[in-house]
């Protein structure tokens, strides 16, 4: 086990290895992602005063717990590579922040369309909303910081650091609907009973979708961290020997 | 663990910690201060001025909803939070969601009657999904359970 991740660590064993189960991984995420669509778009039950339009739950959600599982990946990868100079761990950081940026700018879309049907506008500045605004930029902020330096050493450790510091906005944007009044809602309590509020039809197609965009994010940061690999590791011999050998097979 | 990697986990810890204490001590001087609507006692505590541009959120008490005017665009409620409660007046369209014993966020001001003008009403809704079934059968249970109580 310590052994198998010791070896992630090197970026040739990281790129043989993620080769063999990539494909698993592929499609064990579209396997989720359109079983949970199609339930919950198709046959969840309707929403007693939302209607159909509650169905973005299906996207919103997980996408919005996604960008914050993202920040605690990259946040982990960056005190790695902080602590143990793990150069995997830090391409893997830089991975994440793409991915990242995306959710959350994908969340604060679906949001505002289910805002503007819902509550009756877009957007409005209360604690959640704003907390996840912030999170989106400190996402952008890590990329800007780690682009702004010619030197890969120094780029990856202002990120790392900034990436540290963000960890603090994370259970703000969790709780901010518990701690202040918002108006957007707390999350929701399941329930195992049919009987009541957040019955497991309604939820059950979102732990499809949510594990299905939790497998996503491994996806993308896997395939951007191997080409990451790749150009870093461009002088390297087996990398050449790789290109060569893929140039012959084309 | 050797001691270069301990001291360089001490300032992982730091910096984590550091930010943490600093925010930590941002939010709580913002108190309250960060809610995005005052409570109807809130206001009537006097926390806000007459014609300060405000947010309100309460519920529409129940039987308090009058619709007026041609179209049914003018309309008057009461916003409650159970313990006080302030009329609403407002002119617009409103959010397919927003009726009697509904959460709602309304932006404008408290006028010298205690009348809070609303600009723009907003419909809150909580964390509770169900299907109208299940809905009906619970609000059903609920007047049931509330006319046993009564009877002596």
């Amino acid at each position: 086990m310590w052994q198998w991740l010791y070896k992630l660590g090197s970026p040739r064993h990281f790129y043989e290895m993620t080769s063999t189960f990539l494909p698993w991984l592929t499609f064990v995420t579209y396997f989720l992602l359109i079983v949970g669509l199609v339930w919950g778009l198709g046959f969840a039950p309707r929403d007693y005063q939302m209607g159909d339009n509650y169905r973005i739950i299906y996207i919103h959600v997980p996408l919005a717990l996604g960008a914050l599982w993202v920040y605690v990946m990259m946040a982990v990868m960056a005190a790695m590579h902080m602590i143990w100079n793990i150069k995997v761990a830090d391409m893997v950081a830089k991975s994440c922040a793409v991915v990242g940026v995306s959710y959350c700018a994908v969340a604060l879309f679906t949001g505002a369309m289910w805002g503007k049907r819902i509550w009756g506008v877009y957007w409005i500045w209360d604690a959640k909303l704003t907390s996840f605004l912030i999170l989106f930029f400190i996402y952008i902020g890590v990329m800007a910081l780690r682009s702004a330096f010619d030197s890969e050493t120094s780029a990856s450790k202002a990120a790392s650091v900034l990436t540290l510091v963000g960890i603090v906005n994370l259970p703000i944007v969790y709780y901010a609907s518990v701690w202040w009044n918002t108006l957007h809602q707390p999350p929701s309590r399941l329930s195992l009973s049919a009987e009541g509020a957040n019955p497991p039809e309604i939820w059950i197609p979102v732990f499809f979708t949510g594990f299905g965009l939790i497998g996503l994010v491994f996806l993308l940061v896997i395939l951007r961290t191997r080409n990451e690999i790749l150009w870093r590791e461009r002088r390297a011999q087996w990398v050449q020997d790789l290109v060569k050998q893929e140039l012959s097979r084309a | 663990m050797n001691s270069a990697r301990k001291q360089k986990l001490g300032i992982v810890l730091s910096i984590v910690l550091g930010a943490a204490i600093a925010v930590s001590l941002i939010l709580v001087a913002f108190d309250q201060g960060l809610n995005v609507f005052f409570t109807p006692t809130e206001i009537a505590d006097g926390k806000v001025n007459a014609h300060q541009n405000i947010r309100i959120g309460g519920m529409v008490k129940v039987g308090s909803l009058v619709k007026e005017g041609l179209a049914g665009t003018r309309i008057e409620f009461v916003a409650t939070d159970t313990n006080i409660d302030i009329p609403v007046v407002y002119e617009g369209v409103l959010p397919d969601i927003f009726r009697e014993g509904q959460g709602v966020v309304a932006e404008g001001y408290v006028d010298e009657h205690g009348v809070f003008q609303a600009r723009q009403i907003m419909a809150k809704h909580d964390e509770n999904y169900m299907s109208p079934e299940v809905q009906a059968a619970m609000e059903a249970g609920r007047h049931k359970q509330a006319q046993g109580s009564l009877t002596p």
